[in-house]
């Protein structure tokens, strides 16, 4: 029986390792001697892409959006998908410098940490330019520029709009807040917008924020909460729709009736999220645009091009109530 | 009063009671914290109340760490389980999404049977990785832990798929007897899964492929079959979760659905008194192990406690439960306590006396 097993150790190292290579999307590797070299000869640009995840529709919109642009603007794009992952993150930016892309781009799980991988992108002369979320890198050389929403803006949009609708209330109001993931930049950045905003009005008072993951079942399980250990809750602001979403059904369990005894403020205004708006379930959405796909496109175009490029561009966005929701849906592309 | 003393020392001695301590003073905690925490009332026909929603939000975690239960006991894990949740909840919504009539008993059921069709597959997949080829059973399972998650994420499309289903949405939010079904079909699950390894001998086979599995099949116990079996039940009870995750929040999320779970799942077990190491396994444990995260999990959100402290404070809870779980610090609690009002064994003595 033990020589059995000694002689099936390789077999058995073999199998192991087939399935490694397998998962570790090591086939990947194949490509390198064509997006080497080559690329920069036939002039075709090569976009190593690495994105967060997909954690909601506005992300997988987000990354149709770059795909789709990335083939109508002719340029090959290596796409990677991180699971909320900063190590997965790091992995791919490695792989996209050892296979010399021309740029790389990608939207940081977290703001932090980014330094070391980003010098060494910036060592192999690759740009880089950050999509949708920032890093906190004291160095601002590391990246070429900054494409994305501003945060702090769709916080504050909320948060202005809930003064303007709470002006002449006497007494406090009690606002809840689901937060994104732990750390994450729009998660610190609405959070912060929406606590200037609603600074304007002592009355306006936020009593509890747990993170919910901006994901429904996040959402949920937090709201049941919240429902059970705060009595009057006056006003609910989430960080993306689908936390929204989520603490919809907790307040309807709750015996409340959302949009009417819970005031929903939410940001992204994806379909799910601006349906639940045009049917008076949510009050008001401060959209967060995930179509940056055409402008990335643009953008790695002149940063190839060796052009000078400014260091923060925004993403187009506006706001909807109600109404506008209703007007707007239709057309609406994710 | 001699007596008194060793009854109590032959409950604390019992392995249930430190978890189910832990439990209780983390309720207590809470109550005392804001007295409403243990409050249940009726609402629209059915009990409404924080230890509901920790009964029914621990549901799938207890589904899926009993399998993970059998599968530690034979001496393996099974790190694919939260893909597994991923894939069947995937299945279910995915083919309830296309249909038209998506709150038909009909399409209900057979979305499900497909579902744990593929499960019981991938389960199968894992049995043989481990028990006819020999890979060691984290190298096997990790696998499908990762190719599991992106299978899922290929079956919705990267979406979430929304699903307007009365009959799935009953899985993760319905009621009976005033009671979340989820809670029934975890409980069902466990007493299935007790029946077939207490009232037969599986049970025994199990631990004793675990405890030393050339032993048994020199025994004449067909060891690969057990191995084989225990992934299998695993990725059953993974697919009956990954049912009850989707159906809690109405949508199917590739990426978000049972994520992490097979760790919280191996914690449960631990927690439990179940040996990483194999052997002997303890259900009832498990369900406590499975309720201890849920309620730590609750207790963060009905404290507030803030987010950045929060997962400090979830690794404290653990390392004092397995601190307590752990023989051998309890040896040594409890010799120095014992030591100290009587003199001390002679048997202690020379050791002391050998260094000097």
């Amino acid at each position: 029986m033990g020589k059995m097993r000694m002689q099936s150790a390789p077999w058995r190292a073999a199998a192991v390792l087939a399935s490694v290579l397998l998962v570790g999307g090591v086939a990947a590797c194949g490509n390198s001697d064509t997006g080497g070299g080559g690329s920069k000869d036939d002039g075709k640009i090569t976009m190593g892409f690495s994105q967060v995840g997909a954690e909601s529709g506005w992300r997988t919109a987000n990354t149709t959006s770059i795909k789709e642009s990335a083939a109508a603007a002719g340029i090959e794009l290596k796409f990677d998908d991180a699971q909320q992952k900063q190590e997965n993150q790091i992995k791919a930016i490695r792989n996209y410098i050892q296979q010399k892309v021309d740029v790389i781009a990608f939207s940081p799980v977290v703001e932090s940490g980014w330094d070391t991988v980003l010098k060494e992108a910036k060592d192999a002369g690759i740009p880089v330019i950050l999509t949708d979320r920032s890093v906190d890198s004291a160095d601002k050389t590391l990246y070429k520029t900054f494409l994305g929403s501003d945060f702090v803006k769709e916080g504050r949009l909320a948060g202005e709009w809930l003064v303007e609708q709470k002006k002449s209330a006497s007494g406090p109001v009690n606002i809840v807040e689901l937060q994104g993931n732990t750390g994450a930049a729009p998660a610190n950045d609405r959070k912060k917008g929406f606590g200037e905003a609603i600074a304007a009005n002592p009355n306006l008072k936020i009593i509890a924020s747990q993170p919910g993951d901006f994901t429904r079942a996040g959402g949920k399980q937090v709201m049941e909460q919240f429902l059970k250990a705060y009595p009057k809750i006056d006003v609910l602001f989430a960080h993306n729709d689908d936390m929204g979403l989520g603490a919809l059904e907790a307040i309807t369990a709750a015996g409340k009736t959302p949009g009417k005894d819970i005031t929903i403020i939410t940001v992204d205004a994806v379909k799910d999220g601006m349906q639940a708006l045009a049917d008076g379930k949510f009050n008001f959405i401060a959209e967060c645009s995930p179509l940056l796909g055409p402008q990335l496109m643009d953008l790695a175009k002149k940063v190839h091009a060796g052009e000078e490029v400014p260091p923060r561009i925004e993403t187009e966005e506006t706001t909807f109530t109600t109404e506008q929701a209703k007007e707007a849906l239709p057309n609406r592309k994710y | 009063m001699n007596d008194t003393m060793s009854r109590f020392r032959t409950m604390t001695g019992h392995r249930l009671f430190w978890p189910a301590a832990v439990l209780f003073a983390m309720l207590a905690a809470n109550t005392i914290y804001r007295p409403g925490f243990l409050s249940i009332e009726l609402k629209d026909g059915h009990l409404y109340g924080t230890p509901i929603d920790i009964l029914r939000l621990s549901a799938p975690l207890i589904l899926v760490a009993l399998g993970m239960t059998l599968v530690i006991s034979t001496g393996g894990i099974d790190l694919s389980v939260g893909s597994l949740c991923a894939i069947s909840g995937a299945i279910a919504c995915m083919y309830i999404s296309k249909q038209p009539d998506q709150s038909s008993i009909a399409v209900v059921a057979t979305a499900l049977a497909m579902a744990m069709g593929v499960s019981l597959v991938l389960g199968a997949w894992n049995g043989v990785l481990v028990a006819v080829i020999g890979i060691q059973p984290i190298i096997a399972t990790l696998i499908l832990m990762v190719a599991g998650r992106g299978l899922a994420q290929l079956i919705t499309e990267g979406q979430i798929i929304t699903i307007n289903s009365e009959p799935y949405r009953a899985i993760g939010l319905g009621h009976a007897l005033t009671l979340p079904l989820a809670i029934f079909i975890a409980l069902a699950a466990a007493l299935l899964v007790a029946a077939f390894t207490r009232r037969t001998a599986l049970g025994m086979i199990i631990e004793s492929v675990g405890g030393n599995s050339v032993a048994s099949r020199l025994a004449g116990i067909r060891s690969g079959r057990v191995i084989f079996l225990a992934y299998v039940i695993s990725a059953a009870c993974a697919a009956v979760a990954g049912f009850m995750m989707t159906a809690n929040v109405s949508s199917a999320d590739g990426n978000a659905a049972g994520l992490w779970v097979e760790l919280d799942a191996i914690l449960a077990v631990v927690i439990g008194g179940t040996s990483l190491a194999g052997g002997r396994f303890f259900l009832s444990g498990t369900i406590i192990g499975a309720l201890i995260i849920q309620t730590l999990t609750t207790t963060v959100y009905a404290m507030d406690i803030s987010p950045q402290t929060s997962l400090l404070f979830k690794a404290v809870v653990v390392i004092a439960v397995c601190l307590i779980q752990a023989p051998a610090f309890r040896a040594r609690f409890t010799r120095r306590r014992r030591n100290a009002p009587p003199p001390a064994p002679v048997a202690d003595k020379p050791k002391e006396q050998v260094p000097a």
